[in-house]
């Protein structure tokens, strides 16, 4: 096209040069302007979601007849750490923090090492049931947790695991937590398992190493972001879970951190919102600096290969 | 799958591959322990799930049959009254109040959750560099927030008295909110806990579908923006068809987490307050069965909810395990 214009006289060709230009410009002006456009509607819907968790830090920050005032203000003048000073020294706060500690890093390394024990099997050998196995573990991720309190429950206090006993109690909740966070550990470093080329493997083998030490040398490295970005994964999800924690953990020197939280207002009227926001506060900050390791790993464990499926 | 990615010497894998019979080496002890190898390696998983698991899912089965109460537990031995537990739910009218209430609560979360997650990606695929980072940082950050906490900070944002959402909600002449109580009606509890799950599951929705987009080829989209479909009929006719796989596993997978959703609507609503005017499933079937020891009955009712969610599942599980074959 341009060298049909070029061969007409030069006249013409500035102008129709000068014509299009103009056109360019407009539409690069127009393309500009719905850019902007969209912008705003981005930096809207920032703000929409964000708010919530930006509320709750301000007002962790505010000394309470701020809080309490009619006419809320956006950021504290004077903002303080009274709030969080009140929280940690709660009682329970620090029972409930030990308590999340020792059951989310007992929960982590067990169905860690069990799940991928179970994913090697799954990635690197077939055998009959496997399918059935398969399903079972998909099956499980399923299953309504709630629906699930009242044989666990019953079943528990057979082998008095619900006791007042913080041994047993957290022992109970531990393996509650692994039988529904063990199919998914399974499942997604079966996924990461199944990305190492074979090939890397068999050339290892070849030369002259065992297979043990083929997967130490070879497969360990390999998976290591695979195990690690599931460790977070089972990490946060222990770390946040309510449902359980709070049927087995009678005792509140047993209560996790979720559990702790959700009992903090109590029914009384005048809550001490200061006070809670801060101690939300600090129970989301291991979970967001978690996240943050993360990314966007995670979305992809539920729905990986969907589209080429 | 290749018969390359079968280990060698493998039993089983020798066994289901007749050609390789002829040459099958002779049953050592170690070769029958690399056959057991996978199993041995299964093992441990199946141990935990089984005991923690099984034995409960058939725990559930029996207690459903049983009297099961607070003396029960105690003398650890329940008494069978056959159907009865079944029969008493299935004519409990807050059974089926609680089951449709459950249902069209379930279609919209499920939908505005999927509405507006995707209309965020497709908005993210427009903005600026920045701006998507941003926007995908919030999200992230929302999607971070243990529900607990989200719970708790609902809870102050809508509190009656000096709650962020009245004083907004006033500033911007909606109308007078000064002191509105959002709890007060059954409606409003419930369009309070959707307002937390919705903010709540946007994130993973968006996120996934923006993954999506990326894989809906570029030319595709021009093509039809220069037979001048406009950006609806492209989204319909193009984005859409190669996202659908996609579609259809968040929405079945958040069909089932809203239909079963229990930590929000109880904690929000408060456990002072739920009762059989608000009720869903999963807050009915812990009130009815935990909270008031009536193990039994409350067992028939989960039965019968794993049943439905077990009768939704089966969808994703089979797209789930077809991908696997894929693979």
């Amino acid at each position: 096209m341009t060298t049909a214009t070029e061969t007409t006289s030069a006249a013409a060709t500035a102008a129709g040069q000068k014509g299009r230009r103009a056109a360019l410009v407009r539409r690069e002006r127009r393309r500009r302007i719905r850019r902007a456009a969209w912008n705003l509607v981005g930096l809207a819907v920032f703000a929409v979601m964000v708010f919530p968790v930006f509320w709750m830090i301000s007002t962790a920050l505010k000394p309470d007849s701020e809080i309490n005032s009619f006419t809320p203000t956006w950021f504290s003048p004077s903002p303080t750490l009274d709030h969080f000073r009140d929280a940690i020294n709660r009682p329970y706060f620090w029972d409930a923090v030990k308590n999340s500690l020792i059951i989310v890093g007992v929960t982590v390394v067990l169905s860690i090492v069990l799940a991928f024990l179970a994913a090697v099997a799954l990635a690197k050998y077939r055998f009959t049931g496997r399918s059935l196995f398969v399903v079972a573990m998909i099956g499980i991720l399923m299953l309504p947790q709630v629906g699930l309190v009242i044989p666990l429950y019953v079943v528990l206090a057979k082998y008095h695991l619900t006791s007042d006993d913080p041994k047993r109690a957290l022992t109970a909740v531990i393996i509650t937590y692994m039988t529904f966070l063990l199919p998914f550990a399974v499942w997604t470093l079966r996924g990461f398992l199944l990305g190492i080329p074979k090939e890397l493997e068999e050339a290892a083998m070849v030369d002259g190493s065992s297979r043990l030490g083929a997967f130490v040398r070879i497969l360990l490295p390999l998976v290591a972001p695979g195990l690690v970005a599931t460790s977070v994964f089972v990490v946060i999800t222990a770390w946040n879970e309510y449902i359980f924690a709070n049927v087995l953990l009678t005792n509140q020197s047993n209560h996790t951190l979720t559990v702790w939280l959700s009992y903090f207002t109590g029914t009384s009227r005048n809550t001490d919102w200061g006070g809670l926001m801060a101690a939300s506060t600090l129970t989301a900050i291991p979970v967001v600096i978690f996240f943050l390791v993360l990314q966007r790993r995670i979305a992809f464990g539920l729905t990986a290969g969907a589209v080429k499926g | 799958m290749p018969s390359s990615q079968v280990p060698d010497g493998t039993e089983v894998a020798a066994e289901a591959t007749p050609s390789w019979s002829r040459r099958r080496p002779p049953l050592t002890r170690g070769r029958a322990l690399q056959g057991a190898l996978p199993y041995l390696l299964i093992l441990p998983v199946l141990v935990v799930i089984g005991a923690v698991l099984g034995y409960p899912l058939y725990k559930l089965f029996t207690l459903s049959f049983q009297r099961y109460g607070l003396f029960e537990l105690i003398r650890r031995q329940g008494e069978w009254i056959g159907l009865d537990n079944f029969s008493s739910v299935l004519h409990d009218r807050v059974f089926w109040h609680t089951l449709e209430r459950t249902i069209v609560f379930t279609i919209v979360n499920v939908g505005l959750t999927m509405v507006l997650g995707t209309l965020i990606a497709l908005l993210l695929v427009r903005v600026s560099n920045w701006v998507r980072v941003l926007l995908t940082s919030g999200l992230v950050l929302v999607w971070s927030m243990p529900v607990v906490v989200a719970v708790q900070i609902w809870f102050w944002m809508t509190n009656f008295q000096n709650g962020i959402l009245n004083h907004v909600l006033t500033q911007l002449h909606v109308g007078d909110y000064f002191q509105h109580d959002w709890y007060g009606t059954t409606f409003s509890k419930l369009a309070m806990v959707t307002l937390l799950i919705v903010w709540g599951a946007i994130p993973f929705v968006t996120i996934t579908v923006y993954a999506g987009l990326a894989q809906v080829p570029r030319e595709l989209v021009d093509a039809a923006e220069i037979d001048g479909a406009g950006p609806l009929r492209v989204f319909r006719d193009v984005t859409f068809p190669i996202l659908k796989p996609i579609f259809l596993i968040l929405t079945s997978l958040s069909i089932i987490w809203d239909f079963g959703v229990f930590a929000q609507p109880y904690l929000l609503i408060s456990p002072s307050n739920v009762d059989a005017s608000n009720y869903l499933m999963g807050v009915y079937v812990y009130i009815e069965g935990y909270a008031q020891t009536n193990f039994g009955r409350g067992a028939a009712i989960s039965l019968l909810m794993l049943v439905m969610v077990a009768a939704m599942s089966v969808f994703y599980v089979r797209r789930m395990v077809r991908m696997k074959d894929v693979q």
